[in-house]
């Protein structure tokens, strides 16, 4: 018979995770979609963005919901580590990688998935688009990139920290990080100091490229500077989450 | 941690390394195991170098750590499946080797169940069961009965014998005397990352004190005029107790009790004690166990 390989087999054991654990799903789905029913509907006329507010939000709340799914990543690769099942794979003739790799997989699927919903309830509220097949291929491209980059140093977050109630914490950043970029209103509506921060902060690039994407008119020193951030982030966690995983016994 | 050890292990027999919390048992079961890195020193497992050959030793060992590694979101079943599927034997094997082990430790009627259901004694057998998927030559236990209630204790030593029987080479780590005197061919004692002694059961059963009788005095003349009184009795100043061998039956504590008497000496408390592993520290170190358990 065939032998799977380690990778397969740990990817399959955290979409267990998964299906057995709908609160995270929920958490991850669901919230990403309630705030934006509450921005578009409480507080959306009060923002002059100068086009649909929907329209406006759709990009930074797709970035929100990758966020939203990081916390139940870094609780779930410290549960692992500190109740022993880590230790138990690494004095395995496991593949170290695939233990890890199966993490950053799980919650970028995680993240897809929370996306895919998201942008459903965005085109039940007037969400108009004007990307063309090739401009969502680029948003998915980002998508990707960015739910696998904060997905490596969320992991590493998770197995630095000592408990999985410190690890949700220490998650709790990337999620808040949103809040303070273009993602709900512009930068330039922002007070001084708060809008400098917004402007060079890594997710309003992302946004920026998003929002170009869909609005089918992509800006590329945006995404050059979003594909930067990101490798720049996938790299620090990878790095990070590796020495981590190596040293802590 | 560890500092100058030297053990070894003769295949299919059952090595126990004693100590008490902060030893550095499982500080040594790390090392052996590749979790840790050595500072210094070499060793090899099954014949392979843990330093340069640790894919091999990986491939020849089976580990069940101090606290039950086992995936709680999953099964039992579904963890020995996982076990089966990451040692590569096979998917028709495996089936067969997951229920046999379901079966062996008697863990079928809560097979489907989530493991984060389990009670401990319960955890520790599935925790087991999944260290012997893929038939390791050498099973590393670190403190496998600590927490157990003592039916469970006794269980998952009939397993050790039972694995010894196959001539699989047991490394276990244990705090209780009695648990290595049962089951180790032979036994190494630790202390502060320091061997203090090695050698079969017996070897080191005439090392410590046999049975003996502890007195309590509650001022330190009265141990002071005490202690000569009984040839081969040890002082414990600090707790102001003597401790003097004897079988503890009725006959010699009335010799002991005369002799009291006779010297118009009166003890606190009197206990008869059997050896445990703080007898083993203090014959052996010249402290008690409790001093190092920080």
């Amino acid at each position: 018979m065939s032998t799977r390989s380690h990778s397969t087999v740990m990817l399959r054991r955290n979409f267990t995770h998964i299906a057995r654990n709908p609160t995270s799903v929920f958490n991850a789905v669901l919230m990403p979609i309630v705030i934006m029913l509450m921005f578009v509907y409480m507080f959306g006329d009060a923002f002059n963005v100068g086009v649909d507010y929907i329209d406006y939000a759709t990009p930074g709340l797709i970035l929100l919901a990758v966020c939203y799914g990081l916390g139940a990543t870094a609780t779930s690769v410290n549960s692992d580590m500190t109740k022993g099942i880590i230790n138990r794979f690494k004095v395995m003739d496991v593949s170290r990688a695939a233990v890890l790799t199966a993490h950053v997989a799980a919650s970028l699927l995680t993240n897809l998935i929370a996306i895919g919903a998201l942008i459903g309830v965005a085109f039940l509220l007037g969400f108009d688009p004007s990307a063309s097949s090739l401009d969502w291929l680029g948003v998915l491209g980002i998508v990707i990139l960015l739910g696998f980059a904060a997905g490596w140093l969320t992991v590493a977050l998770g197995l630095a920290a000592k408990s999985p109630e410190t690890a949700g914490l220490a998650a709790v950043p990337l999620v808040m990080l949103p809040f303070f970029s273009s993602a709900i209103v512009p930068a330039e509506k922002m007070g001084p100091g708060l809008r400098q921060f917004a402007e060079y902060q890594p997710f309003t690039p992302i946004i920026e490229t998003l929002r170009g994407l869909i609005n089918g008119a992509p800006d590329t020193s945006d995404a050059i500077t979003a594909i930067a951030w990101c490798t720049g982030i996938a790299l620090v966690g990878y790095l990070w989450a590796s020495s981590t995983f190596n040293k802590r016994a | 941690m560890l500092d100058g050890i030297d053990l070894d292990v003769r295949a299919g027999t059952v090595f126990s390394l004693l100590g008490p919390n902060g030893a550095g048992k499982t500080t040594t079961v790390n090392v052996l195991t590749t979790l840790m890195k050595a500072d210094g020193g070499t060793a090899r497992v099954a014949g392979h170098d843990i330093a340069t050959e640790t894919r091999a030793v990986r491939a020849a060992i089976g580990v069940t750590g101090q606290f039950a590694a086992v995936d709680e979101l999953l099964s039992g079943q579904e963890n020995l499946q996982l076990m089966a599927d990451l040692k590569r034997v096979g998917s028709s094997n495996g089936k067969r080797i997951v229920t046999e082990l379901l079966e062996r430790f008697d863990l079928v009627e809560s097979a489907q169940k989530p493991a984060s259901t389990y009670s401990g004694g319960m955890r520790r057998k599935l925790d087991l069961a999944m260290t012997l998927v893929g038939n390791p030559k050498i099973i590393f236990l670190d403190e496998p009965t600590t927490g157990l209630d003592p039916r469970s204790r006794r269980t998952m030593w009939d397993i050790v014998r039972d694995l010894v029987a196959d001539g699989v080479t047991i490394f276990l780590t244990t705090q209780y005397l009695e648990e290595a005197d049962q089951l180790a061919d032979r036994i190494a004692v630790l202390d502060q990352g320091r061997l203090v002694a090695h050698g079969t059961p017996d070897d080191l059963k005439r090392q410590i004190p046999g049975t003996h009788v502890r007195l309590r005095f509650t001022t330190a003349t009265e141990l002071d005029t005490a202690a000569p009184l009984f040839t081969n009795s040890t002082r414990d100043t600090e707790a102001l107790a003597l401790r003097i061998p004897g079988d503890g039956g009725t006959a010699s504590l009335r010799a002991l009790l005369d002799r009291l008497d006779e010297h118009a000496l009166s003890a606190e408390e009197i206990s008869v004690h059997t050896p445990d592993l703080d007898d083993v520290f203090l014959a052996l170190t010249g402290h008690t166990t409790k001093v190092d358990a920080k």
